[in-house]
């Protein structure tokens, strides 16, 4: 059996990446990432790989942007305030169609807010925070193992659909330490060349063109009907979703990231206590696991589902879009940075849920 | 399942105590989770972690409520944290620093004059390590030579510690 290390989370990830395939990394700091970059910095140059603290986070994503086009495996990371500058870029990316893997470790806002941990980024990830119509593939691991077993593969996903792989955290996942089994590190050389890439090797024959300005209509819809089909292929395999006692609850608990670890427990206590509760647990957010929720919703066990999560109310708007009104959909939420213990979930459940 | 909650002045040692209870779960192939406070009160001011271990399935929330176990290597430590341990939990109290008694009746409480007991043992940093001695004695949480194996490995690439960290750790664990 593979060794097993204590890692942070923060770490794991640039771990993972790399064995992944990541050779190209450049951001700029803010906590709760900074061992992202800290661990790069050393950790590329020994796989051969570039590491470059930008001076700022928007040069950061447009040197992604640049290393991908040249079909590199490029890869950003920051925090909430960070990832707001990087919108304008992402947008870019997914107009020119390129791969990459980009990580957010979300602390609470708005504005520069604080450093502790929050899912108040919800809607900028999944809705789109940059203009036009774009998705991304968006994971949210609720351990260290899972961060390595997500990003070990990012940017396999990522080249299927050319498209970027985000990982959603917070604090709490970048700081958290637990054992992990890492991975061999992946054959570059095996992977299939790429036919679009700007690396110089289409001169004189085929043009390869790095762009995302289409300035005629027709061609523009056409663009945007491509890439329509691309997430709806990427909707229909790479849905990601744990079920935890869900078949005879009574009462659904939904939360994703680590604030599902908190749920988990007190799912678990809420049992030990006599009460049906269960567990869903979207690990990506889009796709949303919409056929694990039509389950729930259908399940006639089911009398009441409650959303918890780090924010003033996102992730439960998609939650009551999926309940179509079938059952009703309680929310606990806490802010600011302050978390959450499983007693506080379990106090909400006795007291709000019938 | 063992909820520890570690805390004290930044430089005591807080976080790598529960780094080494972490690992040493690790080792013996338990599941843990080592959650540091990251807050701006570390710049200077306390630190504290939770840790959690079970010995037989991965733990779920890495966040303590309800402690079984805390570690208060200070005063503003013993202040913040003493009353969110249950009843018959276990309270280390490094009484190098700590005058006052525990307030929570209901814990068990364990005095630990942890300062002096690392200095006479070749020390002064390793104050953590004794009263890592004394939670092992008390909580029979692992063996003590599983940790003494730990502190081996942890410290591999300061060899020179390795004496004196044991020694402290015994010095604990004897009391």
């Amino acid at each position: 059996m593979a060794e097993r290390k204590l890692m942070k989370g923060n770490e794991a990830i640039a771990e993972a990446a790399i064995r992944g395939g990541c050779r190209f990394y450049a951001g700029y700091p803010i906590t709760p990432q900074n061992e992202i970059p800290e661990y790069m910095s050393w950790r590329l140059p020994e796989v051969g790989g570039r590491f470059i603290q930008a001076e700022s986070e928007i040069s950061a994503i447009n040197m992604v942007y640049g290393a991908a086009g040249a079909g590199a495996r490029a890869m950003t990371s920051s925090s909430s305030p960070g990832i707001s500058l990087k919108q304008e870029g992402i947008s870019y990316i997914c107009g020119a169609e390129l791969p990459c893997v980009i990580i957010n470790m979300v602390r609470s806002g708005p504005g520069l807010g604080g450093i502790q941990p929050a899912q108040s980024d919800y809607f900028q990830t999944v809705k789109g925070g940059g203009h036009g119509d774009y998705r991304m593939l968006v994971y949210s691991p609720c351990s260290v193992q899972e961060c390595v077993d997500l990003l070990y593969d990012a940017y396999d996903k990522a080249e299927r659909y050319r498209l970027p792989v985000m990982i959603l955290g917070d604090g709490m996942l970048g700081q958290i330490m637990e054992a992990v089994t890492l991975p061999e590190m992946k054959d570059l050389s095996s992977l299939p060349k790429k036919a679009w890439a700007a690396d110089g090797s289409g001169i004189g024959k085929d043009r390869r063109i790095i762009n995302s300005l289409y300035i005629v209509p027709d061609e523009l819809e056409a663009m945007n009907r491509k890439l329509q089909k691309i997430y709806d292929d990427m909707c229909e395999r790479e849905v990601m979703c744990e079920d935890y006692l869900t078949e005879d609850a009574e009462i659904i608990i939904t939360a994703y990231g680590t604030v599902a670890r908190i749920a988990k427990s007190a799912v678990d206590v809420l049992r030990e206590n006599g009460i049906k509760a269960g567990l869903v647990r979207p690990i990506t957010l889009y796709p949303f696991p919409k056929a694990n929720f039509a389950r729930t919703m259908e399940n006639p066990c089911v009398k009441e589902v409650v959303a918890v999560e780090l924010s003033m109310g996102q992730y439960v708007e998609d939650v009551r879009l999926v309940a179509e009104g079938k059952k009703p959909v309680k929310f606990y939420g806490r802010s600011g940075g302050n978390v959450m213990s499983p007693e506080d979930i379990v106090d909400f459940v006795l007291k709000e849920v019938k | 399942m063992e909820k520890i909650i570690v805390a004290g002045f930044g430089g005591q040692g807080v976080l790598s105590l529960g780094q080494l209870l972490t690992y040493a779960a690790m080792y013996e192939n338990q599941y843990a989770t080592w959650l540091p406070s990251y807050g701006p009160e570390m710049r200077g001011g306390t630190a504290n972690c939770s840790v959690v271990i079970d010995a037989v399935k991965p733990v779920a929330s890495p966040i303590i409520a309800v402690a079984d176990t805390l570690i208060a290597m200070n005063k503003p430590s013993l202040d913040k944290f003493q009353m969110n341990v249950r009843k018959d939990g276990l309270i280390i109290i490094n009484s190098s620093l700590i005058n006052d008694k525990c307030a929570n009746t209901e814990a068990r409480a364990v005095y630990v004059d942890a300062n002096r007991i690392a200095h006479e043992n070749g020390n002064n940093k390793a104050s953590n390590l004794v009263i890592l001695g004394a939670y092992i004695k008390h909580s029979g949480l692992f063996p003590k030579e599983v940790i003494l194996s730990t502190i081996e490995k942890v410290y591999a690439n300061k060899p020179q510690f390795i004496p004196s960290n044991k020694a402290c750790f015994e010095a604990g664990y004897e009391l």
